[in-house]
């Protein structure tokens, strides 16, 4: 059996348990080496990646577990990102006695189910990444046992989420029935000859999964959970939340219904369809009305899942290649984002409302001008990258003559426009009303940089990222 | 042709230099950005020198490879159409770094920033040959305007900027999605290609009611005028100047870059609407302009107003070939369109600045508040009426030229057109001189206007060098109809093509 296709998961398995080991003989004040040890495993796992990048597509497992070019650049983007988690969380887990050896383990864990949904070749492999994510980033909500709004964010972030896997599974199942095949090529071979429209069963099955993941991309009408968990959890872990874990859902969606039921397009293209425009109108309005900042990022995380929704449903491959181009954007960008909130916030103080960023200008010009990147980026205003990525999901739209869905997407674009510009109005425009010094340790403030320079740097010169993404579905695809 | 890249110089020389101002914090940031701005100027001038008047291609081009993907390219080039919006945009920015000299003591070095990068962007949207590449900068120009309306603007601000944001946000996206279905048809989003492209009439239509949008906001157009007024009266004295003078040409520029060539049958169908919404701005904003209180206000609609005659300009042709059968005067029409842009942005940009000037001495903006300022303030008396002049299309001024050449031209399109823009010559009038009488004449009206010092040097020296473009304008539009003949025969003979497929 070929195991060095599944390397960096396996080095990630055997490192994290090593690591949860190596915390527990660790003195509290030495916590600071669970903290350099898990960047390490992580910076690790990129390097085994990006050492197997020039390798051909390859399956392992009797073809459970598939290593291509979509799986290998998600990973590494799924990878650097929870890096960035951990520099932008550190100092704010140790104000709030939240620096603990499980903070990184859970992390851990939870990126290695990401790795796994990412490589899921059956049905069976992406229903245990899942699992793994989510019972991590369950844990992850409920880090703050004493905190009242954490655990019932976490209950309802758990209750939820059980749903939906089951919503999901009920689905595969259903394909399962169906097809005889929990492997997606198997799969893929039952729905080439069949009538999607035509056969009940099959639609009914179709259905599930997609609010399965609907749920898991936080699409309405699934989007519930959303906000509350967003402003329930503990920052650091909304931020992880809010970004990795959409790629590893872009994966398995693409891997479900593109690699798996292409030919039923024609059944899921009109479900998404519906969920995207929901999304869309519902995140954006809905946001407008938002005080609070988390909530205001969880519906613009929602309406931002309506165009990576619209990127995959146009079900051609520059659909697919925008999709993932916005979703590692988006991903970036909102980190970004969460990053400012952290900054905000200090020992005793959570920053929350949207009034706290008033005067940010006065009180760190270079910090107010990160977040206007971040949120100019989300707005989609060129020259920031969030514009492009929505320029490659409209193009795609349409190519596949969905003229109406364009003009959706757009003006509920300018609608959204508004509660970011109110967001640089706060602090370009009011006036300080918290006047208390911006604390961070380098490394936060660096990468803060690189992260909103960023936004800059793949908004002027985009074609990189865009012809790597596209590379990589179209090989993926040509299997 | 020479080519030492001086467009992207032009673009990114400004951009830089505002980061560098930026960094340089609020202490050395005024020197630093006149430097910038005027070695900005000096770079833009070879593009007069050089520039070959005889033919109608694009000149000084740059073209490279962007965004693989969509075969997007970088492509900069200017014809007779773009080149001399470029020198009005590097001139006025100079204006506008002196005018906020000493005016603004409110983070300065952000203030100057935000308008060198402006003015290096606004560069981009005149030179950029790409569909892409110019909406990419017709865009990024809203970042930086945003924040100048709304941190040192008026009290009012933040209602003005972001109205004024989605206004023009609203109207540009759409015309993203017709880019964007072009470059599906055609597979390419080169402006030329776009000019070649065969396009139903549906599709047209609908093409040309996006660009529009997107323009006629910038223009602006009645009805979408509405923000106009409200981010005039709120912003800075320079983010009034640089709105006038120059973002609204870039409305006037796109119906000549894109509408006009790329669909022409929807232009000729769909004329009426543009005349229509030209002679309603011309007539019913110009007598809202008359009932002004507020001096910005009285200006900004003059504004609209004035652009009426522009939008009027570009489309007379159609007009004139359904009455005439002929394309004769059409060049007239479009000239005078040019001319009035240009005009207006020495114009506006004059007014306002003698607006900010009256304004940073008495802190109020209601015509009311003054009277007799001539008795105190003589020599800024002299230039005020002057311009007021010009605003209402005095002979030997500037601002006669262009109205001058499009009312000539609109005879040959309908009686009553060229009746309707006429009467601008009256109400233009009424508003401009009434507005001077009320401010300029009579006795001094209160203790605060007995207190008036008159201009300083700096002050002198910018409404003197206006008054000069303005009277020079008037009084010898030669040079600048020459550069832009070639150009504007060329597009009317492409536009007088049907570009239906057969």
């Amino acid at each position: 059996m070929n195991y060095s296709v599944a390397t960096p998961e396996i080095f990630l398995l055997a490192a994290t348990c090593g690591l949860l080991l190596l915390d527990l003989f660790l003195e509290k004040s030495n916590r600071f080496v669970t903290y350099v040890m898990a960047q390490v495993v992580l910076i690790s796992t990129i390097l085994l990646i990006v050492t197997r990048l020039s390798e051909p597509n390859s399956e392992a497992f009797n073809g459970m577990f598939v290593a291509d070019q979509m799986a290998s650049l998600l990973k590494i983007s799924v990878l650097v990102i929870i890096m960035g988690v951990f520099v932008y969380s550190r100092d704010y887990l140790g104000k709030r006695s939240m620096f603990k050896g499980e903070f990184y383990t859970l992390g851990l864990f939870a990126t290695l189910g990401m790795l796994i949904m990412i490589s899921a070749n059956t049905m069976l492999v992406i229903y245990l990444g899942l699992e793994l994510m989510s019972l991590a980033l369950y844990a992850l909500v409920a880090f703050r046992r004493d905190d009242g709004r954490a655990s019932e964010a976490a209950m309802k972030y758990f209750v939820l989420g059980a749903i939906a896997s089951g919503l999901l599974l009920y689905g595969m199942s259903i394909l399962y029935g169906l097809s005889g095949s929990i492997d997606l090529h198997g799969v893929a071979t039952y729905v080439a000859n069949e009538n999607v429209m035509q056969n009940v069963v099959l639609l009914f099955g179709l259905t599930f999964i997609i609010a399965g993941l609907g749920f898991k991309f936080g699409a309405v009408p699934f989007h519930m959970w959303v906000p509350d968990v967003y402003q329930g959890a503990p920052t650091a872990v909304t931020m992880l939340i809010g970004t990795a874990p959409k790629l590893a859902v872009f994966a398995i969606t693409i891997r479900l219904l593109v690699e798996g039921m292409e030919f039923g397009a024609a059944g899921w293209q009109q479900m998404l369809i519906l969920l995207a425009v929901l999304s869309l109108i519902v995140g954006n309005i809905v946001a407008i009305a938002q005080t609070n900042i988390k909530r205001m990022l969880a519906y613009s995380t929602i309406s931002h899942m309506g165009f990576i929704l619209m990127g995959i449903l146009s079900a051609n491959e520059q659909g697919y290649s925008a999709a993932m181009f916005y979703a590692i954007t988006y991903a970036i960008t909102s980190l970004g984002g969460f990053a400012i909130i952290i900054l905000l916030s200090r020992e005793g103080f959570e920053a929350e409302e949207l009034t706290d960023l008033k005067g940010l200008n006065d009180r760190h010009p270079w910090y107010a001008f990160m977040m206007l990147l971040f949120m100019f980026a989300m707005a989609g205003i060129p020259p920031l990258v969030g514009f492009y990525a929505k320029l490659a999901v409209l193009q795609a739209v349409l190519e596949a003559n969905l003229l109406w869905l364009a003009i959706v997407a757009v003006v509920m674009s300018v609608i959204g426009a508004f509660y970011y510009l109110r967001a640089v109005k706060y602090m370009y425009f009011d006036k300080a009303k918290d006047e208390a010094p911006l604390e961070a340790h380098l490394g936060f403030t660096s990468l803060l940089s690189i992260n909103g320079l960023l936004m800059l740097a793949l908004g002027i010169f985009p074609g990189l990222l865009m012809g790597v993404c596209v590379e990589a579905v179209r090989m993926s695809l040509a299997t | 042709m020479d080519n030492w890249a001086l467009l992207s110089l032009l673009i990114w020389l400004p951009i830089v230099g505002g980061i560098a101002v930026l960094m340089a914090g609020d202490h050395w940031c005024r020197p630093m950005a006149l430097v910038v701005s005027i070695v900005t100027f000096v770079v833009s001038l070879p593009l007069w020198i050089g520039f070959d008047a005889a033919t109608a291609a694009m000149q000084f081009e740059e073209k490279r490879l962007w965004i693989q993907t969509f075969g997007i390219h970088y492509h900069l080039g200017i014809d007779g159409l773009s080149m001399p919006l470029i020198l009005l945009n590097t001139f006025i920015t100079m204006i506008i770094v002196i005018a906020g000299w000493e005016v603004i003591q409110k983070k300065p070095a952000q203030y100057m920033a935000a308008f060198l990068i402006m003015e290096g962007i606004i560069n981009g949207v005149f030179a950029a040959q790409d569909a892409m590449l110019f909406y990419v900068f017709f865009e990024a120009m809203l970042i930086p305007m945003f924040i100048v309306i709304g941190v040192w603007g008026g009290a009012n601000r933040v209602y003005a900027t972001i109205k004024f944001f989605l206004y023009t946000f609203l109207g540009s996206v759409f015309m993203l999605i017709s880019l964007i279905y072009l470059y599906n048809q055609g597979g390419s989003f080169a402006i030329t290609d776009m000019h070649h492209m065969k396009i139903g009439m549906t599709a047209q239509i609908l093409i040309f009611l996006s660009f529009l949008l997107a323009f006629g906001v910038k223009v602006p157009m009645w009805p979408v005028h509405t923000w106009l007024p409200d981010a005039h009266v709120e912003a800075p004295t320079g983010g009034s100047i640089i709105l006038a003078a120059i973002m609204l040409k870039i409305g006037g520029y796109g119906f000549l870059r894109f509408s006009l060539p790329i669909v022409p049958d929807a232009s000729e169908e769909l004329t009426w609407l543009i005349m229509l919404m030209s002679l309603t701005a011309i007539v019913y904003i110009g007598f809202i302009a008359l009932v002004q209180q507020d001096m910005k206000k009285l200006v900004a609609y003059s504004s609209i107003a004035h652009m009426g005659f522009v939008t009027m300009g570009f489309f007379l042709m159609f007009a004139i070939h359904k009455n005439t059968g002929s394309y004769d005067g059409s060049v007239l029409a479009m000239q005078g369109g040019m001319v009035q842009m240009v005009s207006h942005g020495f114009i506006s940009g004059a007014m306002f600045l003698s607006i900010g000037v009256l304004y940073d001495r008495m802190h109020t903006r209601e015509i009311s508040a003054y009277g007799g300022v001539a008795n105190r303030m003589p020599i800024f008396a002299g230039f005020f009426v002057l311009f007021a002049m010009a605003n209402s299309g005095l002979p030997g001024t500037s601002g006669f030229v262009g109205e001058f050449m499009v009312i000539l031209a609109s005879f040959k399109a309908s009686f009553w057109i060229a009746f309707l823009a006429a009467t601008t010559l009256i109400v233009g009038a009424a508003y401009s001189l009434w507005l001077v009488k009320r401010t300029i004449f009579g006795g001094v009206a209160n203790d605060e206007v007995a207190l008036l010092q008159d201009v300083n040097k700096r002050e002198f020296f910018m409404l003197a060098v206006l008054a000069f473009f303005v009277l020079l304008l008037g009084l010898w539009p030669d040079p600048l109809t020459h550069v832009m003949g070639v150009s504007i025969e060329h597009l009317i003979n492409h536009a007088s093509q049907s570009k239906l497929p057969n």
